[in-house]
This record gives structure tokens, C-alpha cells and sequence, in this order.
């Protein structure tokens, strides 16, 4: 009964969120929207082998851009639908997070994160020198009309990133909460340990790199048809890299909440910032709230609140 | 209690008050109407990769509502501009333009800088049925061919084409006609499009490639690939870069010694004052394409009254001095735009299109007029050769004589000085 | 189209450009190699040091690699600041790697969007009489913007080394990461040196960061590419070996010529982290490492 919880919770949050489209009223609400609901997906991804296991991922940029960059192979050769898209997506990108294990996760943690970071470079590299899907300069793509139910793009895209990241959720509450969540706390905490007490170390890493993977590259396939240009430039960009790992950090690194929590405060912070203030202040200040975060509240807020509380219960 | 004792006196008192503001209130309302200012929204790039020129073409804008307030505004009512900073980034343009849209209703929308931000948007124009004019990006609506697209930068219908256009047309003159070419460019939109016209005129004019490369933009050194090129020996050498690259390929064919005939064409950077001053008199003899210089054959229509303003307010805004590349366009492309309103007495979107799509406008750039693709009817695409530089100065780019204008015909301004190499002594 | 004089050029240019990589990387030769301390962003420091270089030549018409020298006890300061914030922050060692990387991460993030504010987002040069000048040996031309980053290079990753084997310090340093129990019986405190020799791979920054903006033009991203190129250098030449460094170094710079002139620039950058992700596969150790 329990572990069926998430999944009514899931499908009630989607039913809501596609109503609230139906009322109409403001679209900029759904283009805002999307943005904070992407990076719920991205912070949680990146929090199951972050926080969950303790591997920092600096290329979170190289399985979004795989996830975009897959769904922009799948409409230009066989104008495939966006569930196809995002299954396809999030499969490439599993495999790379796969592979990319299987080549350093032997290795120590730190030559893990410095192989992502190359392989957010290479990965570029390779798309700038792809002509198929545009190379360097990019490609726009026309978007076919949205499906009847909808009222418009903006609502389909909003719609279906609400199903992604309730479902990202769902998926990381349940490995939480499950033996592999064991596991990989055990990890975190002391590999050497686990390793001893007979903890499958290196099946249970490449499940998170690959689970994390999939989950970035699933936030990826639907920006084809959000932004309708993908370029190299943009889908690179280190924004991705910063934000998915400075949400956890900031929202707090144990739990789900920590990064749901994180992605909807950076997130609207930063959306509200590009229609006011809109300047470069504001990802000078995710820097200084990263590091004072990481220096001084390394449980993030979700660990400041249940402080709180241990204090109030006393 | 007051009530009864005074009737008469107060309710006629009352009385009047009332109907006094009434009335005020019914002259003060449409007077309130009329003030209600007509908004034109955009995105532009004040932060980011593009943000020199965003920060210079939002500045010409502004120029352009005050010069139409100061005249009393668009039919009768103050022009608003409406913006927020895209920061150069195509992902952050559909959620400006329906905040635009839905939140702040604006009138009229005009696009960023830019091809990479112009392409997020034109979903949304035909989505909605909107006119959109665009501000220099490269063959945009060539797949989606939207009529009510207008693009204000000058290389006419055929983008890739009409840019090199006259550097070939220059180099086929000469005498003995150059046999060879090289072709070398930036891996990037821009340079891509540029390389892809270049090709085309290469064969149509008969010159034999006999280079043909592109570099990634974070190339450190440029040694290698021009002395890749200088081993073909090439009598043409035709770059498409941006302005890092531009710096580091005219450094390096200096350090190398490059002996083509001609050489540049498609160099972006060599337009703004901070590379110019900083290569000073290496540019010498570099051929390249411009939109504007201050040549006696190209006086338009109140250019040089905006240049004098938008010059005294550069330095301060740290925006390019001179201006002569984005601003007086990014003037025209919503000057073009309140002509046409003010034409039409409209504010509908087609109607307003319409007109655009089937007149000549009279611009502080000259005259524009659009082709069915959106573009410039006629290519304007300048082909300069720079001469007479000394050192660093920026005052000699103020005046004529320093960028000589060769291509088109009726704006020639001067004569090429070739080979290349005569003129770096 | 292999002639013999591009290639010879291709390769000697690898070389200079190889004494300069050297420069770039002692930093984390020191920080990550002697002291495990995953500095990822020592690149956005000696950026800095090519920012302090443009303004010193652009307001006083310093020479840079005159700024280089002169601002090196400023960066070592800073470099001992930074390391107090690191070790008030993060002492355990568990914790150490994931929050400690982070850190680093911010610290690379804040300068690269400080840097950004300051100066926006154009390319940046600097003015001096030999850049732009180059001599020929025969078919094979040497220009000076290559040659003296190159020379300097090696010159500061001699005295790196010479100060590392010979003085008390410097094996004090080495001997920190080997055995830091050992160090403490002897009455040195090996906080103090950590913080001495990650101080000194900042210093580095300063120099190296001139030499930089002496090769080309920059602008506040490009430490990104150079962080990657960094770290296989590191890699490569092993851990805790200077002179690895400068091997790995020499050999990557000509590799990415090689790979520029010949298979066309566009897959350069691919090239150090294509050779990053060999060598972790093949043999994580590198050439010269333990």
C-alpha cells in the first residue's frame, strides 16, 4: 500500500496541473512554469548520485544535451512523437551515464567528476562537428500542431514536464526509500565500509549514474520543441551544470524534498530576475549562496527546518 | 441632521460638486485614453555573449522613442518601449515574449539581436498571427517563409549570396584575374551561411578552391591554420570569423606573412572601434564588408545628426564608440515600423504588415525596401577596403578615408589598392 | 597534404605551446597532486591573473609578464585565504570530497561571473612590442608570443622543482602528502605547510595568467577549456611529479597541434579530454606517477 502512495500522488498532481491549463488564463505562467518543473527533474537526477551516493556530476549539460539532442535525431528522421522522444531520450542518456561509469567509477570519486566535465566538452564537440543535426550553427525545427486536448503548445509542454518531474520524484523517493537507498547511503557514508560489509559497491554507483542519466536526459527531449532552435551554445550551456547541482545543495542533499525544494526556489528566483531586474548579478549570487550554503549549511534548508524542529521538540 | 436644517443651500451645493466631477470626469478619461501609450516589447541581449551590441541597439531604440515623443508621439499617442534582458539565450525568448504578450499587452513586438534569438520567436509570431521585425539574423524564415516577417539587416533576398557578393565582383576586375582561393571560417552559424555564398561565387566567378576550412571558435592559435592556407598559395583568401578569431587570423597572417592579392571579406569585429583601434595599422589593405561608414557617397537622411548624439553617449554607456553597425539599424528597424503605423492610422497587425511588405521607406540608413521573403530587396552589403591607417587612434574611423567603400557601384568612394601586400607598406 | 615544413611547424609549435600548458598546470600539480585538494578552479584564478595583467598594461602600460611577477606575492596571499576558508569548511575527510569539489566549483563560478561584471564578455588583449614579431630556423618559424610563455614556463616549473627537492619547505611539502604522521613527529606542523603549498599553487596563477593573455586574446569562459586540459595533463604526467607535468604537458601541446594542422581545429578541444579519459582508463597512475 505504501509503495503505491507516489503513484496516486503522481497522477493527482498531473490531473491538476492539465484542469488548471484547461481554465486558460495567463500563458507566461506555463512558460515560467516549465522552467522551474525542468530543473526539479535535473536537481533530482543529479541528487541521486550526488546526494544519494556522494559522486559529484559536473556534466549534467552532457546528458540534457543527449536527451535534446536524441529527440532532435528522432523528429528529423522519423518525425517521432514526444513520448517516443522522451523514452528514447532518457534510454541514450542512461547508457552514456552507463558508460561513463563503467569507464571511472572504479576509480576514486574525484576522477568521476573531472570525467564529467570532459565529457560535457567532447560531447560538444562531437554535436558542433554532426552536420545531421545542425553542427555548430544548430537547427530550427517547426513543431507540429499539439495534441487536441490541449489548448497550445505552451500548455502541452507544461503538462507533460509536470508528469516528468512528479515522476522523477516518485522514482527518487522510491529508490529513497528502498534497499538500493540503503545502499547507496552506505556508500556515501564510507565505501571502504560497505565495500567490506559486502555491499555490491559498483553495481549499486552504475545504477545511480545510470537512473541519474536517464532522468537528466528525460529533462532534456522536450527543449526541441520548447525553444525550437537547438544549438550547441545553448544546450551546453554551464547554467545546467550549476543549477542542477546548486538546487540540491541549497534544498538539501538526503532527501527528495531537498532538491524539489531547492529547484523551486533557485528556479523562480531566477525567472522572476529575467523579467526584473534581468542582469548577471543574478548568477553571481547562485554562486555565493552555493558556497556559503556548502560552508555553512551543508544539510541545506530541508536540514536547517529539521534542526528546527529537534530544537523545538526538546 | 445637517441634511435638514440646510437643504436647500447644500443639496444644491452637492448638486453641483457632483456634476463637476462628472464632468471632470468625463473630459479627464478619453484625455487619460490619449495618453495611453502605444508599447512595442522585445527581448534584447543586455548580458551575455551579444550583449556589446544588444546594449548599443537598445540605446538607438530609445534614441528613436524619444525623437517620435518629441514630435508628438504615434497617432496622437507616446510610443513605450517595453524590454527585458534575453541574455543571449534562445531558451529564455518564448517565456519573454508571452510574458510581453499576455502580461504586459504590448502593441507591437520587434526582435531581439541576433539569428540565434530571432528563432525562438517565430513560432510564437505565427502562432499569433503577429508582425515581427527582426534585427540582423541570418535566413530565419527561410523554412518557415512568414509573410509578415521583416529582417532590417541589408544583405538583400539572398543572404549567404549577397554577403560576399562584392568581394568577388571586386576581385573578378582585376588585372590578371586571380585564379585561387581559400575559404576558411569559424565552426558557427554565421561563418557556415558565409562560407556556403562564398562557394557559390567562387564558382560562378571561376576562382579554384583550393583551401576550404573551418576552425572551433576556442582556437588559441591561428599560426597553423594560416600556414595551412599560406602553403596552398591562394590568390584570394576569404575569411568568415568572429571578432576573437578576426583578432588572432590578422595577427597571425602578420606574424606569418600572408602574400594573397586579397584578403578578408567576411571578418565580423573589424566594424567595431575596439578591434580597430587595437590593430591599428595592421589592417591596412584588409578588404571586408560593412552596412555603414561615414563615406561622402553614402549621406542618408539624418544619419549623421544620430551618430553625433549616439556618439556623445557611447563612451559613457561602454558601448562601442563609433556606431556604426548595429545602431543606425536597430534606429531604422523601428523607425520603419512607425512609418507604417503612422501610414496606416492602425494598430492591426496585418494591416500594418501589409503596408510594409508593399512600400519604400525613407530611413536614416536610405531607402528600404522588402522583398516577399522578408529580407532587403536589393542586397546592401558594403565591400570596404581599409587605407591610410596610422596607429590606434579611434578619431580617424570618425571620418572618411580610412574604410573606402569599393562595392556597390553607385556608393564607391575610392580604389582598391592592390596586391595586398602593396598595401602594408 | 602532409608537407614536411607544416609538420615540422606543427610540432615545434606543440612544443612552445607545451612549455605554456606546463605554466598552467604546476598549480594543480602542486594543489591536486601533492595535496589532493581538487582545485578545479585554479583555470578562473589564472584567469584573474590575465584580467590583473590587462588592466596593469591597459591603465599603467605594465608589461604582463612584469604584472606576472610583481602580483605573485598578492595571489600567494590569496592563495593562503582561500585555503583557510577550505580548511575551515571542510576537515573531515569523508566529507571532504564531495563538499570540498563544490566549493571549488563555486569559487570557479563566482570569479568567471565577477569577472564578467567587471569587464563583460568581449575579448581582451594586451599591448606589448614582441608580440606580433616572430624569427625563422629555416623552414620553421618561431614567434616570440609563443616562445617567451614557453621559456617562462619552464623556467618557473624548473624553480618549482628545484624549491620542491632542495629546500626544507619544498620537501616538507612532498613529504606532507606522503606521510603527514611522519611530519608531525618531526615538529612541523602540516596544516601550515598544506597551506604554504596551496598558496604557492596559486602564486602560479598570477604568472601563468600573463603569460595567457600574451598567447592570445581572453575573455572570462575560456578557463573552462583549460580546466579539462589541465587535469590530463596532471593525470598524464602523474600525480605528485613536476617534471611528469612538463612531459605530459610538451605532449599534449603537440598533439593538439598536430590535431589542428591535420585533422582540422575543430576537434582540438577533444583531443586533452579524449586523452583525459584514456588515460584514466588505461593507467590511472600516468607516466611518472607513484
Amino acid at each position: 500500500m505504501r509503495k503505491t502512495v507516489p503513484l496516486w500522488v503522481m497522477l493527482a498532481v498531473v490531473l491538476a496541473a492539465f484542469l488548471l491549463t484547461r481554465l486558460g488564463g495567463n500563458r507566461y505562467i506555463y512558460f515560467a512554469g516549465y522552467f522551474v518543473l525542468q530543473y526539479i527533474v535535473l536537481a533530482t537526477a543529479w541528487n541521486v548520485l550526488g546526494g544519494y551516493t556522494g559522486y559529484v556530476n559536473f556534466g549534467t549539460a552532457a546528458f540534457f544535451a543527449t536527451g535534446a539532442y536524441t529527440a532532435l535525431a528522432l523528429i528529423l528522421a522519423f518525425k517521432a512523437t514526444l513520448p517516443v522522444q522522451i523514452l528514447a531520450g532518457g534510454l541514450t542518456a542512461g547508457l552514456l551515464g552507463l558508460g561513463i561509469g563503467y569507464l571511472t567509477l572504479r576509480l576514486r570519486g574525484v576522477f568521476f567528476s573531472i570525467a564529467t566535465l570532459a565529457l560535457s566538452v567532447v560531447l560538444q564537440t562531437v554535436v558542433s562537428n554532426w552536420a545531421y543535426v545542425g553542427g555548430g550553427r544548430g537547427l530550427s525545427i517547426i513543431r507540429p500542431k499539439a495534441p487536441e486536448l490541449f489548448a497550445g503548445h505552451a500548455e502541452y509542454l507544461f503538462v507533460v514536464m509536470v508528469l516528468l518531474a512528479a515522476g522523477s520524484v516518485a522514482l527518487a523517493w522510491w529508490i529513497e526509500n528502498s534497499w538500493l537507498g540503503r545502499g547507496l547511503a552506505a556508500i556515501r557514508d564510507n565505501e571502504e565500509a560497505a565495500e567490506c560489509m559486502g555491499v555490491p559497491t559498483l553495481r549499486l554507483k552504475l545504477f545511480a549514474t545510470t537512473a541519474s542519466g536517464f532522468l537528466m536526459g528525460v529533462a532534456g527531449t522536450p527543449f526541441p520543441y520548447y525553444v525550437t532552435l537547438v544549438e550547441p551554445g545553448s544546450v551546453f550551456s554551464l547554467d545546467y551544470a550549476v543549477n542542477s547541482l546548486a538546487m540540491p545543495m541549497i534544498g538539501g542533499t538526503t532527501t527528495w524534498v531537498g532538491p524539489v525544494v531547492g529547484a523551486i526556489l533557485l528556479g523562480t528566483a531566477q525567472q522572476v530576475a529575467t523579467v526584473t531586474i534581468s542582469s548577471e548579478l543574478n548568477l553571481l549570487i547562485v554562486g555565493i549562496v552555493l558556497v556559503a550554503f556548502v560552508m555553512l549549511a551543508p544539510q541545506g534548508i530541508v536540514g536547517l527546518v529539521q534542526r528546527l524542529f529537534h530544537r523545538r521538540s526538546r | 441632521m445637517a441634511w435638514s436644517g440646510t437643504s436647500g443651500t447644500w443639496r444644491r451645493v452637492v448638486g453641483t460638486a457632483l456634476i463637476a466631477v462628472v464632468a471632470l470626469g468625463m473630459v479627464w478619461a478619453p484625455a487619460a485614453r490619449a495618453a495611453d501609450p502605444i508599447k512595442i516589447g522585445f527581448g534584447m541581449a543586455l548580458t551575455g555573449a551579444l550583449a556589446g551590441n544588444g546594449k548599443a541597439a537598445l540605446m538607438a531604440m530609445k534614441m528613436w522613442a524619444e525623437d517620435v515623443n518629441k514630435k508628438g508621439g504615434l497617432l496622437g499617442r507616446p510610443v513605450e518601449l517595453v524590454y527585458y534582458d534575453d541574455q543571449t539565450k534562445p531558451a529564455a525568448v518564448p517565456g519573454i515574449y508571452t510574458k510581453l504578450l499576455d502580461v504586459d499587452k504590448v502593441n507591437f513586438i520587434v526582435s531581439g539581436y541576433g539569428t540565434n534569438v530571432i528563432a525562438p520567436l517565430m513560432p510564437i509570431a505565427v502562432e499569433r498571427k503577429l508582425l515581427v521585425m527582426g534585427l540582423f539574423g541570418m535566413a530565419n524564415n527561410e523554412k518557415i517563409k512568414y509573410k509578415n516577417y521583416f529582417q532590417i539587416m541589408p544583405s538583400g533576398p539572398q543572404p549567404a549570396l549577397g554577403w560576399s557578393q562584392g568581394f568577388f565582383e571586386v576581385a573578378a576586375m582585376q588585372q590578371p584575374k586571380p585564379q585561387t582561393i581559400a575559404l576558411v571560417g569559424a565552426d558557427a552559424e554565421y561563418p557556415h551561411n558565409a562560407l556556403e555564398g562564398a562557394r557559390e561565387h567562387a564558382k560562378h566567378y571561376g576562382f579554384k578552391v583550393v583551401y576550404d576550412g573551418k576552425y572551433p571558435p576556442s582556437t588559441v592559435d591561428y599560426t597553423p591554420i594560416i600556414r595551412a592556407i599560406k602553403a596552398t598559395n591562394p590568390d584570394l583568401v576569404y575569411v568568415a570569423s568572429y571578432p576573437p578569431d578576426t583578432a588572432g587570423i590578422i595577427q597571425a597572417a602578420q606574424e606569418v606573412g600572408l602574400p594573397a592579392k586579397m584578403f578578408g571579406g567576411g571578418m565580423v569585429g573589424l566594424q567595431f572601434a575596439a578591434l580597430q583601434t587595437k590593430l591599428g595599422a595592421k589592417l591596412n589593405g584588409v578588404v571586408n564588408y560593412e552596412f555603414y561608414v561615414p563615406e561622402p557617397t553614402l549621406k542618408f537622411e539624418g544619419i549623421n545628426e544620430f551618430l553625433a548624439r549616439y556618439q556623445a553617449q557611447a563612451e559613457k554607456a561602454g558601448v562601442d564608440p563609433l556606431g556604426h553597425y548595429i545602431p543606425p539599424f536597430a534606429y531604422a528597424y523601428v523607425q520603419i515600423l512607425g512609418q507604417a503605423v503612422e501610414a496606416t492610422k492602425s494598430l492591426d497587425q496585418a494591416k500594418v504588415a501589409e503596408y510594409i511588405q508593399t512600400h519604400e521607406f525613407s530611413t536614416i540608413v536610405g531607402k528600404v525596401k522588402f522583398a516577399p521573403n522578408g529580407e532587403w530587396a536589393k542586397s546592401r552589403v558594403l565591400m570596404v577596403q581599409f587605407q591610410n591607417i596610422q596607429g590606434s587612434d579611434v578619431a580617424q574611423f570618425k571620418k572618411a578615408g580610412t574604410r573606402v567603400v569599393l562595392y556597390p557601384q553607385e556608393s564607391k568612394s575610392g580604389t582598391l589598392i592592390y596586391p595586398y601586400t602593396k598595401a602594408q607598406k | 597534404m602532409v608537407s614536411l615544413d607544416l609538420l615540422l611547424n606543427a610540432i615545434v609549435a606543440g612544443i612552445l605551446l607545451g612549455g605554456f600548458y606546463a605554466a598552467v598546470s604546476l598549480g594543480i600539480s602542486v594543489s591536486f597532486g601533492l595535496l589532493d585538494i581538487v582545485n578545479i578552479a585554479h583555470p578562473a584564478f589564472v584567469i584573474l591573473g590575465s584580467y590583473t595583467a590587462y588592466a596593469m598594461n591597459r591603465f599603467f602600460d605594465f608589461d604582463p609578464l612584469l604584472t606576472g611577477l610583481l602580483f605573485t606575492p598578492i595571489f600567494y596571499a590569496l592563495g593562503e585565504v582561500v585555503y583557510r576558508l577550505y580548511y575551515m569548511g571542510f576537515e573531515r575527510k569523508g566529507e571532504e570530497s564531495l563538499r570540498g569539489l563544490v566549493f571549488f566549483f563555486g569559487m570557479l563560478f563566482i570569479i568567471e561571473v565577477a569577472l564578467l561584471l567587471a569587464y563583460g564578455v568581449d575579448y581582451r588583449m594586451i599591448e606589448a612590442r614582441y608580440v606580433g614579431q616572430s624569427f625563422h630556423i629555416g623552414v620553421v618559424g618561431i614567434a616570440f608570443r609563443l616562445l617567451l610563455p614557453c621559456l617562462v614556463g619552464l623556467m618557473v616549473t624548473v624553480a618549482l622543482h628545484l624549491f620542491l627537492s632542495k629546500t626544507f619547505y619544498g620537501r616538507a611539502i612532498k613529504a606532507v602528502s606522503q606521510d603527514s604522521q611522519a611530519l608531525r613527529l618531526m615538529g612541523v606542523n602540516p596544516v601550515k605547510i598544506k597551506r604554504i603549498a596551496f598558496a604557492l599553487s596559486i602564486a602560479t596563477a598570477s604568472l601563468a595568467g600573463a603569460l595567457l593573455i600574451l598567447i592570445g586574446p581572453v575573455e572570462p569562459s575560456i578557463g573552462r577549456e583549460y580546466i579539462g586540459r589541465v587535469f590530463a595533463i596532471v593525470v598524464l604526467g602523474g600525480m605528485g611529479s613536476i617534471s611528469g607535468t612538463l612531459a605530459a604537458a610538451v605532449i599534449l601541446g603537440v598533439v593538439e597541434s598536430l590535431t589542428s594542422t591535420f585533422s582540422g581545429p575543430s576537434w582540438a578541444p577533444a583531443v586533452s579530454f579524449g586523452i583525459l579519459l584514456v588515460v584514466l582508463a588505461v593507467r590511472p597512475a600516468g607516466l611518472f606517477g607513484r
